[in-house]
């Protein structure tokens, strides 16, 4: 440690660090892989080694970034922040492909596939087209990607109207899996909070830099986040919440752009302290009885799977307690850490096999309990779980919109 | 355990039950035996009948307000608790294991998969390690093994052998991986192998505490088929503990399945209070604090080593959750005396409770009557030398439930 050393919250963290390897146990990753040592290893015990900024093992590569290990060690060590921040590092020192620099920019891939998402389309649903997509770029042939919508978001709310009826307003952070993959769901969350009295604000906004984030490009990332944080930021001011239907992205905002990429910024902080999942905000409502509970029976059976990146808000699962209420829906927790994606991860070629692997618990599960839907925060991971389970995975939200009528 | 237990009885009694965690709780790192008490100082050959002149003679200790009807009740309880595999044995009569190190440990209420080292009534063991498993040593274990039981009077008879299949061509894992190894039926048919080509005349077979982790129950009992003989694990000596990750994961399967919740990497930081009345707790999550409103508590955060009690330099102690009033030596009194193991005064701070393990003041009064306090967050005990952590922590959380069950109706 230099004379210069400053505290950090985050690397300093370490110290705390016992070695009981709770983290090293909870790891999905490593449970399946020997390529991956564990986030111990690569973490507070290869951090002591790192100093000056000297990369000392590649094996942190194959940390997927799922932050599981955060979560569950008891001593408050910040495994995942530092692992995400020393990869940086690695790839900056050792080069990364040019694949990472694609798949972390959605927004872009949005950009130039809405316009031509047919074509797109064919050529993501296309086997020769995947294998050279694969040998030439390294994005495995079998990973699931998503489809473009071929419109956007962002394009229906600008012509949606809002009810007049609106008592009180919320600011939408829709993401950009929604605007140009799943704009439906932006539709639909748009509707419940309607149904609940919300006049319901989307600001213009773009890519909150999570990808690039996870995939070590920080100050790329940085730029992004604070692109985003200046388009929501005077709504934040004036007290208004903003709420997330993605649920990492929303976490970009609350904490990881400040833990992981160090962005110190007093706008992102009053962002962060606003910002909301959605089943947050629904499940706050429900406790300060100001949400409505006019739900119709939706007699179906779904499967629930709370992603890593939602565990990561530190709120439990919302989602079941807002299922609760739903007349003749069976839900069924599952309690499998993760599904693999991890965002990009299990897109790359060299990871895919891991992502399925780690995924392959939960998979497994949602086939026996074989259910109508199989319900997750996060639209990665429902590409993912669709892609090993078969099942047809959605959002939280869809079922809530079934269950208030509004479609 | 204390937590986890409390919060799988109230769950199951209807209540809804948020558990909030830090991070997963040293049960994990625990050898998930139950102690209730081993040693007296002197070796405790009952801990039902030592019980009542032990709880007698410390006032202090949290055993003071368990009665030997609870304890008994919270061992019917876990046993019926656990899917896993069965836990065997009774309040009434002490078993001794070996450690990792060779050493007789008295416990009363074990996994099946460890009975049979008994050192009370066992034959000739022999004692297996791994050339790849750097945490456990045959050796080691088996000659002191025959030295400790000979020193007390009957010896067993224990012999090492080390065993070399493949774990992924590695050199070196860890208890874990090759639990999960062991899950696999082509890598414990070569293990049986060994195992045949090894033993001889009436041994039974003791190996490391890695019997497979989900399927334990059928890993053990396959290898007790297959050699005709005894199986028995040993708890390994450092983390992580397979046998502990069975037990966690058993009662946390069983939480939701009774449809608690667990909020994780959620941290308590005080009490949200009304007109002085602790009507919830202030949880710190990403980005924020918020209170969670709720009736009652259950403290169950740990120990000096957990957290759950903390020093600051300065030898203050505190107890962060909810800044109750922790009992022990305080600024510039003697916290640690010379010798490692010595009775250190700070071994024992923590907070002290009421006959309903409510937490009170200096005045003796409860310092808030919907506060209950389980494990080792009560202070007074000394667990490692008592051998009394997880009879402490399971009759505690036990009663701590059964505490709020009775006001709840």
């Amino acid at each position: 440690m230099t004379a210069e050393h400053e505290f950090d919250p985050i690397r300093d963290s370490l110290d705390h660090c016992v070695k009981c390897t709770i983290c090293e146990s909870a790891c999905p990753v490593a449970a399946v892989t020997p390529l991956f040592p564990g986030p111990k290893y690569v973490g507070p015990q290869a951090e002591r080694f790192r100093g000056a900024g000297a990369s000392v093992d590649a094996s942190l590569d194959y940390c997927s970034s799922c932050g599981i290990c955060t979560l569950a060690c008891p001593q408050g060590v910040h495994v995942a922040e530092i692992n995400s921040r020393a990869r940086q590092v690695m790839k900056a020192q050792k080069g990364m492909p040019v694949r990472d620099h694609i798949l972390s920019r959605p927004e872009l891939q949005g950009i130039l596939g809405t316009p031509v998402a047919p074509l797109a389309n064919f050529a993501l649903a296309n086997k020769l087209g995947r294998l050279l997509t694969e040998k030439i770029v390294g994005i495995h042939r079998n990973a699931a990607v998503p489809k473009f919508a071929g419109h956007t978001f962002s394009r229906w709310a600008r012509r949606h109207t809002p009810p007049a009826t609106a008592t009180r307003q919320v600011v939408y952070f829709h993401g950009c899996s929604t605007n140009y993959f799943e704009p439906g769901l932006g539709r639909m969350t748009i509707a419940v909070l309607e149904h609940n009295g919300f006049r319901v604000i989307v600001p213009p906004q773009g890519c909150c830099g999570l990808p690039l984030q996870s995939n070590g490009i920080f100050e790329a990332g940085r730029g992004y986040v604070r692109r985003l944080v200046a388009h929501l930021v005077p709504y934040a001011k004036k007290g208004d919440v903003i709420v997330a239907t993605s649920t990492s992205c929303g976490l970009m905002l609350k904490r990881e752009a400040i833990e992981i990429l160090g962005v110190q910024d007093e706008d992102l902080r009053v962002v962060s302290t606003q910002t909301f999942d959605i089943c947050e905000f629904l499940a706050d409502l429900l406790a300060a009885g100001e949400l409505k509970t006019d739900f119709q029976p939706v007699p179906i059976t779904v499967t629930y799977h709370a992603p890593c990146q939602q565990q990561g808000h530190n709120i439990g699962k919302p989602a079941l307690d807002l299922f609760a209420l739903v007349p003749e829906l069976k839900v069924i927790e599952l309690d499998r850490a993760c599904c693999g994606i991890a965002g990009t991860y299990g897109l790359k070629r060299e990871k895919y096999d891991v992502a399925m692997k780690v995924g392959s618990g939960l998979f497994g599960d949602i086939r026996s309990a074989q259910p109508d839907l199989a319900v997750c925060d996060s639209e990665t991971c429902r590409w993912q779980i669709t892609h090993g389970s078969g099942s047809t995975s959605v959002h939280p939200v869809e079922v809530l919109y079934r269950a208030y009528g509004l479609g | 355990m204390a937590g986890l237990v409390a919060a799988v009885r109230l769950a199951e009694a209807g209540l809804r039950v948020v558990t909030v965690a830090k991070g997963y709780g040293s049960l994990r790192l625990a050898p998930a035996t139950i102690d209730i008490l081993g040693y007296r100082p002197d070796p405790v050959d009952s801990p039902a009948q030592a019980l009542p002149g032990f709880a007698a003679a410390h006032p202090d200790h949290p055993y003071a307000q368990v009665s030997p009807d609870v304890l008994a009740k919270s061992v019917q309880w876990l046993k019926e608790h656990v899917d896993t595999y069965s836990y065997v044995g009774e309040p009434d009569a002490n078993m001794l294991l070996p450690t990792a190190l060779g050493v007789p440990r008295p416990s009363a209420v074990v996994p099946e998969t460890m009975a049979a080292g008994d050192l009370r009534s066992a034959g000739p063991l022999l004692i297996a390690g791994f050339g790849v498993l750097k945490d456990f040593h045959a050796s080691l274990v088996a000659e002191n093994l025959t030295a400790a039981t000979a020193a007390r009077g009957r010896a067993v008879r224990a012999r090492p052998v080390v065993l070399n299949p493949s774990v992924n061509g590695d050199a070196d894992v860890g208890a874990l991986a090759l639990a999960r190894r062991f899950e696999d039926a082509a890598f414990r048919g070569v293990v049986v192998e060994e195992l045949r080509a090894a033993a001889t005349g009436d041994e039974a077979i003791g190996l490391p505490a890695v019997l497979g982790l989900d399927q334990a129950r059928s890993v053990w009992t396959e290898l007790q088929q297959a050699t005709g003989r005894p199986v028995f694990e040993i708890p390994t000596a450092v983390p992580p503990s397979v046998p502990g990750l069975r037990l966690a994961q058993a009662l946390q399967d069983r939480l939701r399945r009774a449809g608690g919740r667990l909020v994780l990497g959620a941290e308590a930081a005080g009490p949200e209070l009304r007109n002085s009345e602790l009507v919830g707790v202030r949880i710190r999550a990403a980005a924020r604090v918020t209170p969670r409103t709720c009736r009652w508590v259950v403290l169950a955060t740990g120990g000096l080593s957990a957290g759950g009690i903390a020093v600051d330099t300065a030898g203050a102690l505190r107890e962060p959750a909810l800044g109750l009033p922790v009992h022990g030596p305080g600024p510039g009194e003697t916290g640690f005396v010379p010798g490692y193991l010595s009775d250190h005064p700070m071994e024992t701070a923590g907070l002290r409770v009421d006959s309903r393990l409510r937490p009170v003041g200096p005045d003796g009064e409860p310092v808030y009557p919907n506060v209950y306090a389980a494990g080792a967050v009560i202070g007074g005990a000394r667990p490692w030398r008592e051998k009394s952590g997880d009879g402490i922590s399971l009759s505690t959380g036990y009663l701590a439930a059964d505490e709020i069950l009775k006001e709840a109706g």
